[in-house]
């Protein structure tokens, strides 16, 4: 597509970025963001689930065992969204758009509802794709979450750092992909 | 002072997704059913260059070795991997892409966001009832790393030095993406 980068350059680029945020702050993760953005929502509708809580050593708890695991790191990053990992997971939509307008590739209008490859499959009607990849999207984020980090976070920073976890995670990721996109989509 | 760098930073990364083509689900299932190994190439590179660099500069002191973290390895990682991979293959998107495609105009990643959201939930609601399982069985010791060269993480290898096998590894990473082909 017109506006990408080649392996090289785009390794190069990509690459660059995960090396900054570990050299400046930190590995790069998203997928917890799901989380942190679930529980705004909660917060807003609850008076419970997100506790101030001298006792706990990030100042916050919650009843409910994920978002109070880690001493209430999650309940903490939900408490005070202007954290660092939630704005750095929303600034990354805004990078991609700087990208898009700065001559990065851009998908036309069949394209956005859905890609190629699904369309000689499965037909031009985009409801049969967003209500397949609505389900893929719980999938992934469910499996994330299991996982404790997505393609970013495990396989990205981990296997970036030489972490055991990195490489345990894009075995399990890409044993199940790689069967499931040839079933799917076949080869040809 | 970190939510500058965090805007900073984020921006690169959305810029670099965008810029790579990890944004178009094309690319993903292509490169998943082996047809296109355009973004395997980029990934490899990518993991390859990122870690040399960052074990030699830390190596040099430039790089603080305390900005590491090294997640636990458990048995979940590998199935959670295999959920995520299914459905992975299935839509073309993974956490991070899903997010920057909503800057590219896709409707599509629209719906793969807001089935994130549910099953973030999802996850959310059932850990309380799974967290003492063999899920969560760990794997070598948990919180591990393959080289030396952190004060946190036990490594896999001592044997080795760290920066050796690091940068070792690395540049196998990079040869495979060189020598990968394109098409297939």
């Amino acid at each position: 597509m017109n506006g990408q980068l080649n392996w090289f350059k785009g390794g190069l680029l990509l690459g660059a970025a995960f090396l900054f945020a570990v050299a400046l702050v930190k590995p790069i993760g998203v997928s917890t963001q799901f989380v942190i953005a679930d529980g705004i929502i909660w917060n807003l509708f609850s008076d419970t689930i997100v506790q101030e809580n001298p006792e706990s050593k990030t100042g916050y708890s919650s009843p409910n065992a994920y978002l109070g695991k880690s001493d209430g790191a999650y309940a903490e990053n939900i408490a005070n969204p202007l954290n660092y990992s939630f704005v750095f997971v929303l600034a990354m939509i805004a990078g991609a758009f700087v990208s898009s307008r700065l001559g990065g590739p851009k998908p036309n209008t069949e394209d956005r509802k859905a890609p190629q490859v699904w369309r000689q499959r499965f037909g031009e009607d985009p409801l049969a794709r967003y209500i397949t990849v609505f389900f893929a999207g719980v999938l992934v984020l469910f499996g994330a979450r299991l996982a404790g980090g997505c393609t970013s976070g495990h396989m990205m920073s981990g296997m970036m750092q030489t972490s055991l976890s990195g490489y345990l995670f894009a075995l399990g990721a890409f044993a199940a992909a790689v069967p499931a996109a040839i079933l799917l989509y076949k080869r040809n | 002072m970190n939510i500058i760098l965090a805007i900073i930073l984020g921006i690169f990364f959305g810029f670099a997704l965008q810029r790579a083509g990890a944004n178009n689900p094309q690319n993903i299932i292509n490169m998943l059913r082996l047809k296109d190994l355009h973004l395997m190439k980029t990934i490899f590179f990518a993991i390859g260059i990122s870690s040399t660099l960052l074990f030699l500069l830390m190596a040099f002191g430039i790089i603080d070795s305390g900005h590491l973290s090294v997640k636990s390895s458990y048995i979940g990682v590998i199935v959670g991997g295999a959920l995520l991979g299914l459905g992975f293959a299935i839509a073309g998107y993974c956490p991070g892409t899903s997010l920057t495609a909503l800057a590219d105009g896709r409707k599509d990643a629209f719906f793969f966001v807001g089935g994130g959201l549910l099953g973030a939930l999802l996850y959310t609601l059932v850990y309380g009832s799974i967290k003492e399982t063999w899920l969560f069985d760990k794997v070598a010791g948990g919180k591990v790393m393959l080289a030396t060269g952190s004060e946190i993480f036990e490594p896999l290898l001592p044997m080795i030095p760290g920066t050796l096998l690091a940068v070792a590894i690395g540049i196998v990473f990079m040869l495979i993406a060189w020598k990968l082909p394109e098409k297939i």
